[in-house]
C-alpha cells in the first residue's frame, strides 16, 4: 500500500540522534521516545491498516514545552504530528516517517470549571468523557459525545469537529466551544476565540475546529457545558422496510420535533448489536430507530406521546418505550457499542463515514446493497439519522489476499455515492489519510487551491501533518478522479497520466 | 439561467477587478452600511449582489434551506414561517432591505443567540467568489461536513473580506410551539446573576435582558414545558412581548433613541460590568452588552479587554475604529488569511480594519 505513507518530500537536515539530543535538553528524559519497541505504541490510530513508525515521539508536560519543540521543529523543518488518544479512524494521526510525533496526552488536567458561566477550561489531553463526569456534580455537562468518548481527548475532537449522536440538536464540537489556544509551527502561542461569545475579527476557531493538525497544535480549549436536562427518553421503533424507517425521521422533525438522538440500524448492525449487548433489540425488523427525547418532564411527556403516534402512523411494527433508566441505558448500550459488535461479525471491518441529505436514504442503501454483492463484502450500516451521517461497516478479512484492496475500494465507491447525492465525503472521521483521494472528487481544482493557501497562511513551509486532509493537485490528477465540475474535465490544467 | 441569478456577471466583475486591481465594495440591501468601516479604495467601484436573489431549495423534514445572497431576509423568513419553521439565531434585520448575504458576512444574531446559537452556527455551506474571480463551494446542504477546512463559517463574520457570498446553505429549526416572556425589577449585578443561574437549569430559557432596571426572560419550546416555568419562575407575564424582542433586536427601543455614540460590547456572560460612565443595557446573558458613554475609545477598549471581551463602535468615532484592535500575532494571521483569499485585494478593503 504504498499510497498510504505520507508524501516523503522531507528529507532531514538533522540526524535522528543529534535530534533526540536537542530534545533532551527540551524534555525529561522518559518524555522523548525514540528507540522502536518505544515508537511502536504510535504507530498508528484507530485505523490500523495504515501504519508508519514515527522517528521520535514526544510528550511534552507543559504548554512551554509544546512551544519548545515546535520551535526545534521547525528550525530544522521537521514534520509535526499531533496525537490525542489516537483513536481517530481516518489515520490523521499516523505519523512522518522522518518526523516527530507530538503526543499530547501529558497534557490532561481540567483547569477550571465555571459552573454559573457553564464553561469548562481543559488542556487538549482531557478525555472527552472526563468533562462531562468532573462537571455532572454540577448538573452541567459537555454535549457532544462521540461513540469512543471514554478515549478520545478534547484537542482530538477539536481537531476532527467531533460530533456524536446528540448532535442534530447539541451541535457538533465546533458549536460548543468558545476558545482554543494554538502553538503555531514558529512556537507562537495564540488565543483563537474568547470566553465572550464572539470575537473581534475572522472567525479563527471555525477555522481552526476540523483542520486535523494541519494549521496548528491545540494545547488548550474552553468549552460550554449545558445543564443536564430534567429528563431524558428513549424508545426503539422497528420496522419492516428501511424506506419507512427513513420516512419516519423526516415525520418526526416534520412535526416540530429535534430529538436528542434519532439512530437507525440495519438488519446486520441489530443481530450483531443484540448478540453483544442483549439490549433486547429486535432481530426480525430490517431497521430500527433509537429516538431519544430530552427536556424538562413535562415537555418530554408530551413529545414521547406525539412521536409515538408518529411512528405507529408510518407503519412501526413494534415501538418501545424504555421504562427506567436501566432500560434506557441498555437500549443506548447497543448503538454505542454497535462498531464492536459488527467486528465480531468477522476478521476485520472498515468503517465509513459519509453524509448525505436524509431523503437520498433510499436510493443510497440500495447501491451501497448492489455494491456488497458487487464486492462480495457484507456491510453493516449504522446512520446518525437525524443530521445524515451514514456508517456503513465493511467486513473483511485482512488475511486473505487482495480482501482490503477490495474493501478499501468498496468504501471509496459509497463515498463517491454521497458525493453524487450531495453529501459529503466525511461527516466527522475526518479525511487524514484515508480518504485523501475521496477530496478529489468532492472539490476541484480551484477549491483544493484554496484550501493549500490557507494551509500556507499559517504554515508555509508544510510541516504540520504533512500530506494529510488536502490532496495535491498532481495526486489528484493521478487519482484520475472523474469529477466532472459544471461539465468541465477536472484538473484540465495539468497533463494526464 | 433565471433571471435572478447573477453569479456569471458578478464573477466576470470581480475577475475584471482582479486583473485591472481595483477593489470593489460590495453591497446587498445596504441595511448595515453604518456597521463596521468604509471601504476605501481609489477607483472604488460597486458590486450590487442584491439582484442575485431568491430561494434555491428548501428541506422541511431535512431543516435545511439554501438562498441567494440577495434575498432578502423578509423573504426567508415568510418562506420559513409557512411550513412552520424559522431562523434559529433570530437576525437583526437593522432595515427592510436586510439580505441573506449581508446578515452573514456581518454575522449578526439576535436575542436567542446565547441559547440557540449565532449566525455562523447554523451556517453549513456556501458558495463564493474570492478575489481572484474563481468560484467555490465550501461545506455543503447536510448537517455535516469535515472534509477540507471549514472555509463556509470563516465567511461569517468577514465583512465580504474573504469571498463574495454567492449563496449560503442554513439549518433551520422548527418554531417553538409556545412563548413567555416574565419581567421583574432587578439590579443589573442581580439580573445578570439570575441570568445565568438559569441558564445552568434544564429550563427552556430563549432570550434575557436587562433593561432599565428590569430583568426580561423569555421562555420558548413544548406547551407544557413553557406553562412550568410559570410555577418556577418569579415575574410578570409581558403582554406584548414580541414587540419588546423585535425593538431590542432592531435597536429600537427608547435606549437606542439617542445614542451620540453607541457601544456592542462582548463579554463573558458572567464579568462584572467594566468600569465606565454611561447608561447601559445588557442581553444574551450578559454576553451582549450595549453602552452609551462619554468615555474615550482608547478608555472603552482598555477596560474591556482586560475583562476578556471586545467593543464594537456602532455611531459615535470617525468610523474608522469600529472593531476591537487585534493582538500582533492574530493581526499576522489575519493578514495572510486575506492573502490566501484575495490576493490583490480588491475584496471590500478597509471594511473591517485598515489593511485588511
Ligand atoms: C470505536 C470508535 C468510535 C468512534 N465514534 C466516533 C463518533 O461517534 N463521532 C466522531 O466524531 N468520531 C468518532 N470516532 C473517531 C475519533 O474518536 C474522533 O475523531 C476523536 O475526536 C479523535 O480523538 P483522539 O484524541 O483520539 O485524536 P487522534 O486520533 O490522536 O488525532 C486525530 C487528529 O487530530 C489531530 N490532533 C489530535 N490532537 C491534536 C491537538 N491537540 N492539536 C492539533 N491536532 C491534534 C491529529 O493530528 C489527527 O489528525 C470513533 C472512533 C472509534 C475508534
Amino acid at each position: 500500500m504504498s499510497q498510504h505513507g505520507c508524501e516523503h518530500d522531507h528529507v532531514p537536515v538533522i540526524g535522528k540522534a543529534e535530534l533526540v539530543a536537542q530534545l533532551l535538553q527540551l524534555l525529561p528524559a522518559d518524555c522523548v521516545l525514540f528507540e522502536e519497541e518505544d515508537l511502536r505504541p504510535y504507530e498508528c490510530d484507530g485505523l490500523s491498516a495504515y501504519r508508519q513508525l514515527p522517528w521520535v515521539t514526544v510528550l511534552p508536560q507543559s504548554v512551554g514545552q509544546v512551544q519548545a519543540v515546535m520551535r526545534l521543529c521547525h528550525q530544522h523543518r521537521l514534520p509535526v504530528v499531533a496525537r490525542g488518544a489516537g483513536t481517530g479512524l481516518s489515520g490523521g494521526a499516523l505519523p512522518h516517517p522522518n518526523g516527530v510525533l507530538l503526543s499530547l496526552a501529558k497534557l490532561k488536567s481540567i483547569l477550571a470549571i465555571d459552573t454559573l458561566a457553564r464553561t469548562a477550561r481543559v488542556q487538549p489531553g482531557v478525555r472527552n468523557l472526563a468533562i462531562s463526569q468532573a462537571a455532572s456534580q454540577y448538573g452541567l455537562y459537555y454535549a457532544p459525545d462521540p461513540s469512543s468518548q471514554i478515549a478520545c481527548t478534547i484537542g482530538g475532537n477539536v481537531a476532527e469537529n467531533s460530533g456524536g449522536v446528540h448532535c442534530l440538536k447539541y451541535g457538533l464540537t465546533v458549536h460548543n466551544i468558545l476558545q482554543i489556544k494554538l502553538v503555531t509551527i514558529e512556537g507562537d502561542l495564540l488565543v483563537v476565540g474568547s470566553e465572550a461569545l464572539d470575537s473581534a475579527g475572522y472567525d479563527l476557531l471555525a477555522l481552526m475546529t476540523g483542520s486535523e493538525g494541519m494549521l496548528g497544535v491545540i494545547v488548550e480549549v474552553t468549552v460550554r457545558l449545558l445543564p443536564v436536562p430534567e429528563k431524558a427518553k428513549v424508545m426503539l421503533a422497528a420496522f419492516d422496510d428501511v424506506e419507512k424507517a427513513g420516512a419516519a425521521v423526516g415525520a418526526i422533525i416534520a412535526a416540530g420535533v429535534i430529538p436528542g438522538g434519532l439512530e437507525m440500524m440495519d438488519k446486520l448492525s441489530i443481530g450483531a448489536a443484540e448478540d453483544f449487548a442483549h439490549a433486547g433489540y429486535p432481530r426480525d425488523a430490517e431497521a430500527i430507530l433509537l429516538c431519544e427525547l430530552d427536556g424538562t418532564c413535562e415537555e418530554v411527556a408530551e413529545q414521547v406521546e406525539q412521536v409515538q403516534a408518529i411512528l405507529k402512523d408510518i407503519g412501526a411494527t413494534e415501538v418501545r418505550l424504555a421504562r427506567d433508566e436501566q432500560e434506557r441505558a441498555l437500549l443506548w448500550k447497543g448503538r454505542k457499542s454497535a462498531f464492536p459488535a459488527v467486528g465480531r461479525l468477522s476478521p476485520d471491518y472498515y468503517c465509513m463515514d459519509g453524509t448525505i441529505p436524509r431523503r437520498h436514504l433510499p436510493f443510497v442503501l440500495r447501491r451501497i446493497g448492489e455494491l456488497s454483492q458487487q464486492y462480495g463484502l457484507a456491510v453493516a450500516n449504522v446512520f446518525h439519522a437525524g443530521d445524515g451521517n451514514l456508517h456503513p461497516l465493511i467486513l473483511y478479512d485482512a488475511n486473505k489476499p487482495g480482501e482490503l484492496a477490495n474493501a478499501e475500494e468498496f468504501g471509496s465507491k459509497i463515498l463517491e455515492l454521497c458525493v453524487e447525492v450531495g453529501g459529503s465525503i466525511t461527516g466527522e472521521h475526518g479525511v487524514g489519510m484515508e480518504k485523501i483521494n475521496q477530496m478529489c472528487v468532492q472539490y476541484d481544482s480551484a477549491e483544493l487551491t484554496q484550501f493549500h493557501a490557507i494551509k500556507h497562511a499559517f504554515d508555509p513551509q508544510g510541516l504540520l501533518n504533512p500530506g494529510k486532509a488536502v490532496p495535491t493537485l498532481h495526486r489528484c490528477a493521478e487519482f484520475g478522479a472523474m469529477h466532472v465540475h459544471d461539465g468541465k474535465l477536472p484538473f484540465p490544467e495539468l497533463e494526464r497520466f | 439561467m433565471p433571471a435572478n441569478d447573477l453569479t456569471a456577471s458578478l464573477q466576470q466583475q470581480v475577475q475584471a477587478a482582479y486583473a485591472g486591481k481595483t477593489p470593489l465594495k460590495i453591497v446587498g440591501g445596504n441595511s448595515k452600511a453604518f456597521y463596521g468601516r468604509q471601504t476605501t479604495g481609489a477607483e472604488l467601484t460597486v458590486l450590487d449582489v442584491s439582484g442575485h436573489s431568491g430561494i434555491n431549495s428548501y428541506e422541511p423534514t431535512e431543516l435545511v434551506l439554501t438562498a441567494r445572497a440577495g434575498t432578502p431576509l423578509a423573504e426567508i423568513e415568510a418562506a420559513l414561517a409557512e411550513k412552520g419553521q424559522l431562523l434559529p439565531f433570530e437576525p437583526p434585520h437593522w432595515g427592510p432591505n436586510a439580505t441573506l448575504g449581508g446578515t452573514i458576512a456581518c454575522n449578526l444574531s439576535g436575542p436567542r443567540r446565547p441559547y440557540a446559537g449565532s449566525a455562523r452556527d447554523f451556517v453549513l455551506g456556501c458558495h463564493v467568489i474570492n478575489g481572484k474571480g474563481e468560484l467555490l463551494h465550501f461545506g455543503g446542504e447536510v448537517m455535516k461536513n469535515v472534509a477540507g477546512y471549514d472555509a463556509a463559517r470563516l465567511m461569517a463574520g468577514a465583512l465580504g473580506t474573504l469571498g463574495v457570498l454567492l449563496d449560503v446553505s442554513l439549518k433551520v429549526l422548527p418554531v417553538p410551539q409556545d412563548k413567555l416572556t416574565l419581567v421583574q425589577p432587578a439590579t443589573l449585578p442581580a439580573a445578570l446573576e439570575q441570568m445565568n443561574k438559569l441558564a445552568g437549569q434544564p429550563v427552556p430559557l430563549s432570550a434575557s435582558a436587562w433593561v432599565d432596571g428590569y430583568l426580561y426572560l423569555r421562555f420558548a419550546g413544548a406547551k407544557s414545558a413553557v406553562a412550568a416555568v410559570k410555577q418556577r419562575v418569579a415575574g410578570d407575564v409581558l403582554v406584548d412581548a414580541a414587540t419588546f424582542w423585535r425593538s431590542l433586536r432592531e435597536l429600537q427601543l427608547p435606549f437606542f433613541a439617542e445614542a451620540a455614540s453607541l457601544w456592542r460590547i462582548a463579554l463573558p456572560q458572567t464579568a462584572d460590568q467594566p468600569k465606565l460612565p454611561g447608561d447601559w443595557l445588557l442581553e444574551w446573558g450578559g454576553a451582549q452588552r450595549w453602552l452609551k458613554t462619554a468615555a474615550s475609545i482608547e478608555q472603552v477598549r482598555a477596560a474591556v479587554a482586560a475583562l476578556g471581551g471586545h467593543a464594537t463602535l456602532l455611531h459615535g468615532g470617525s468610523g474608522s475604529d469600529a472593531f476591537q484592535p487585534l493582538p500582533a500575532g492574530l493581526w499576522q494571521a489575519h493578514q495572510r488569511l486575506k492573502q490566501a483569499f484575495d490576493p490583490a485585494g480588491i475584496l471590500n478593503p478597509g471594511r473591517m480594519y485598515e489593511g485588511l
